[in-house]
């Protein structure tokens, strides 16, 4: 994940920093048959979304986007990713904090891999498996499937390992004398934690939640079997596009799928911007 | 002339690394090329290498035009700081690297591995990995890689910069015996003056992209060309407008008569570094800094506020040079 | 590793705080990741070992476990070549735009699998993407056959080998690449003698990965397959029609195999990393 690009520079091998080598004639070929396979898979193909969108003009579009029952799905995705990410922040640093500082907790490489999972499953899988604890049969009694909760626990599942993985190695580089100096200056753990843990923390944090709401922001395999994707309650923007796509209405799709390459798009900058200043701070 | 330098320049952006240099480095010689970190000195070994390329300028290696020719055909060996040890081979196939490369017979291969691991001293840990070595012989695994492949010339930037004060003055010591043995053009990069004096045959001084003196280590030290080398050659006072070695200036006890070269003053200070005293004088507005040996600091009796007159030794006087206003300014 | 142990008081004294830490951590991680995971093995051996027979003997369900497969190997072998290539021009070379390049190649990760889906309908759909048509007439269907799910799987997986590289490339620095010039390699030989056997573990992580996500890939696939019953089903399709068409017991068999592979993936990870040189 983001971790190895967002810890601060190891301090061992010190080297000049030397900026890279002009283009061979070889490298530069095959710069050139990379950048062309980018734009066939990915680049004309986004592309090809934004221009069919403004196809139908700016009056169409803002039709489309703004229907009720689309406007509704965009609604409850953005929000409950927001909400499912503001827990995050809380849960994922609290993770992380137990995995890097509690090392004599035995259970720690269990941990681990449970945190990486939602991530190597199979999103039709993830949702599965949260029908199998939440769902009708769940052994403990409760039935979220088909309600609006069912969509923040799908969103809560597949967004756990964002924010502990990029908090994680950052804290992990931590320099625990600064700590330990400002304990000895009389602060107290908590005031240890919010003036000189946390800061040094809060790029890493902001990274992760901002990849965790991209990430909710464009779920859909966990919902299928779990929210039953009903209209103006439980349906994510991902479905609406995809019920636009199966009525052979491209270009509705396509307005509906802009808005989502808007929100990427400004979460990858944000992502971008952080990493910066992390690197610079390093 | 093994290795021919002319009129080189190169820049990193706005920064002016090398600035029009031209250098002969005599064959089967040590030379070092010292100066301050930034100087430039490191960039002139990567372009004799080949691993940066010249702006503008030519390298010619043993008659050789090289300029434009990429690292791989030069026959150069060089060895780097941090010892770029190929991590996930063994001491053995490190040593053995570029005589694969080269695809020579297989039992060459292995007697001249032997030879050299027997050179540095190594043998006995042919089989271990780069990171089971200590910083010393994870460089001495890196000089014999170099060695292999029987360089036109060996290069060395800053070989003992990454070992601590001990292990790197054993080094030292090995290199100038290895050198006397093997006899390879040898040119290395360092900023330690102490290093390029116990160890160079030749010094080419650089700063600031160019070029301030080249000589034996005693020119440098004796006959200093300016301020800068002086400065960075070894400690310096000053007394009136010249600037001096501390030890070469003299000092006695007592009121001065009126000697123009002479300057009266007081004992303001008095530091014991091990065997050497500093003494240092005030006197017409300067502190004259005077290293003089326990014994002739003892036979004086010297205190602080003891009236003294002191002088440059006169038969010393090539080595001082005038102060350079600007390069006082600056420091 | 030394001063974690003779860390400060502040740290090492276990109070209660860290106890009810490691509680809240371990019943969050149980109840929204062990308990439900575990729930899938139990659910699919609910009718002992029927289920798992039934699946593995169903020739529909045989042909989408291959096709699942062969696609995944294909688009992580394209990921890895590209990836590793990509990762070395970023590190080692400049050139003009490699800042947007690089933020450009994480894309994939954060666009919806319904979106990229569209999206390469778009530009390849038969009857009105933007080549789509033209690859048609010489013979060549891209959406709704495998091609399209190749690249479909491509799409979303593209940054895991990069991600897992560049940090590796970046660290090892070029210094060994630069000595294996001087004693002579050329370039072919200093990448795989040199830079390979380097990269070598953020490689094989990096193919890990992409192999655990292109297996699972479920949402962009469904847009560009078809979803032919034996022809461009995939395992993850299979999943989803088992359960709705009330099979609940294949829809877990079938879970189970790809939760197999998902935990292995990880835990091949989490053995191999700390063995790794640093």
């Amino acid at each position: 994940m983001t971790s190895a690009t967002l810890a601060p520079d190891r301090p061992a091998p010190r080297r000049t920093v030397r900026s890279g080598r002009r283009l061979t004639r070889a490298s530069g070929l095959g710069l050139g048959v990379a950048m062309l396979w980018f734009s066939l898979l990915v680049l004309i193909p986004l592309t090809a979304v934004v221009v069919t969108a403004s196809d139908g003009g700016w009056a169409e579009f803002w039709a489309t986007v703004t229907n009720q029952q689309t406007l509704a799905a965009i609604e409850l995705t953005v929000g409950t990713a927001f909400l499912v990410t503001l827990i995050n922040i809380v849960m994922g640093t609290t993770i992380a904090w137990v995995l890097v500082r509690d090392d004599r907790f035995v259970g720690r490489r269990v941990l681990e891999v449970l945190i990486d999972i939602p991530f190597a499953l199979p999103t039709i899988v993830a949702g599965l498996v949260l029908l199998s604890l939440y769902g009708p049969d769940s052994p403990l009694g409760v039935n979220i499937a088909n309600t609006r909760v069912a969509v923040f626990f799908a969103f809560l599942f597949v967004t756990l390992p964002f924010v502990v993985r990029t908090v994680q190695p950052v804290l992990a580089e931590l320099d625990r004398e600064a700590e330990e100096a400002a304990a000895s200056l009389g602060a107290s753990r908590f005031t240890v934690f919010r003036r000189i843990i946390l800061p040094s923390l809060t790029p890493a944090i902001a990274a992760g939640a901002a990849l965790s709401f991209a990430r909710g922001v464009s779920e859909y395999g966990s919902l299928v079997l779990l929210s039953g994707n009903l209209p103006m309650r439980t349906e994510v923007t991902s479905v609406r596009i995809l019920s636009s796509i199966e009525n052979d209405n491209l270009e509705g799709a396509a307005a509906v799928a802009a808005v989502l390459l808007v929100i990427s798009f400004v979460v990858i900058v944000a992502v971008d911007v952080i990493q910066r200043r992390v690197v610079r701070r390093g | 002339m093994s290795i021919e330098i002319a009129n080189v320049s190169k820049r990193f952006g706005n920064f002016v690394a090398l600035d029009d240099v031209s250098v002969s480095i005599p064959s089967g010689r040590l030379t070092a090329l010292l100066g301050p970190s930034g100087g430039g000195k490191s960039t002139l070994l990567r372009i004799i290498a080949g691993l940066e390329s010249a702006d503008s300028g030519r390298v010619e290696i043993e008659g050789l035009d090289a300029t434009n020719l990429p690292p791989q055909r030069r026959n150069v060996g060089f060895v780097f700081q941090h010892y770029a040890a190929f991590k996930h081979l063994s001491v053995w196939r490190n040593v053995a690297f570029g005589l694969e490369i080269r695809r020579r017979p297989k039992a060459e291969i292995r007697s001249r591995v032997e030879e050299l691991l027997a050179l540095v001293h190594l043998e006995q840990f042919a089989d271990r990995l780069p990171s089971q070595l200590s910083g010393g012989q994870r460089q001495r695994m890196a000089l014999a890689r170099a060695l292999a492949v029987q360089p036109t010339v060996l290069l060395l930037d800053e070989p003992f910069g990454a070992l601590d004060a001990k292990v790197r003055k054993e080094l030292r010591e090995w290199l100038r015996r290895l050198h006397d043995e093997v006899h390879v053009t040898t040119v290395f990069v360092t900023h330690d003056q102490e290093e390029a004096l116990e160890v160079a045959d030749e010094i080419v001084v650089i700063n600031e992209g160019r070029i301030e003196q080249i000589g034996s280590p005693d020119e440098l030290y004796d006959r200093p060309a300016n301020d800068f080398v002086m400065r960075f050659l070894g400690p310096v006072t000053q007394l009136g407008d010249r600037l001096v070695r501390p030890h070469d200036v003299q000092i006695q006890v007592g009121e001065g008569k009126e000697d123009p070269a002479e300057v009266t003053g007081r004992v303001t200070r008095v530091t014991r570094v091990g065997f050497e005293i500093r003494v240092e004088v005030t006197g017409n507005d300067q502190v004259v800094t005077v290293t003089l040996t326990r014994n002739e600091f003892l036979a004086m009796d010297l205190q602080v506020g003891t009236t003294v007159r002191v002088r440059i030794a006169p038969e010393v006087h090539a080595g001082t040079v005038a102060v350079d206003q600007a390069q006082l300014l600056a420091t | 590793m030394a001063d974690r142990r003779t860390g400060t008081a502040v740290h090492n004294r276990p109070g209660p705080a860290r106890h009810v830490l490691r509680l809240v951590v371990t019943v969050y991680l149980v109840l929204l990741v062990a308990w439900p995971v575990a729930l899938v093995g139990r659910n699919a051996f609910g009718n002992g070992l029927t289920d798992l027979e039934g699946i593995l003997n169903d020739p529909d369900v045989v042909h989408a476990l291959r096709l699942t497969v062969t696609v995944a190997v294909t688009a992580v072998l394209i990921n890895t070549v590209f990836g590793v290539g990509i990762s070395l021009l970023l590190v080692r070379y400049d050139f003009p735009g490699k800042r947007l390049l690089n933020a450009l190649l994480d894309v994939p990760l954060s666009v919806s699998p319904i979106v990229v889906g569209l999206a390469l309908v778009l530009v390849y759909g038969g009857r009105s993407g933007w080549f789509g048509p033209t690859l048609e007439s010489a013979g060549f269907q891209v959406i709704f056959a495998t091609p399209g799910i190749v690249l479909a799987t491509v799409f979303v997986a593209l940054p895991l080998v990069i991600r897992e590289v560049v940090p590796v490339l970046q660290e090892v620095g070029d210094e060994q690449e630069q000595a294996a010039r001087s004693l002579g390699a050329g370039a072919v030989q200093t990448f795989l003698r040199i830079t390979l056997p380097t990269i070598k573990w953020g490689v094989v992580y990096g193919v890990v990965l992409s192999l655990a996500r292109s297996l699972g890939e479920f949402g962009a696939v469904k847009v560009v397959s078809g979803n032919v019953l034996g022809q461009t089903r995939t395992a993850t399709l299979v999943v989803e029609e088992k359960y709705l068409n009330f099979d609940k017991g294949g829809a877990y068999a079938t879970a189970l195999l790809l939760t197999l592979v998902a935990v292995a993936a990880i835990i091949v990870v989490s053995v191999l990393r700390p063995k790794e040189p640093r």
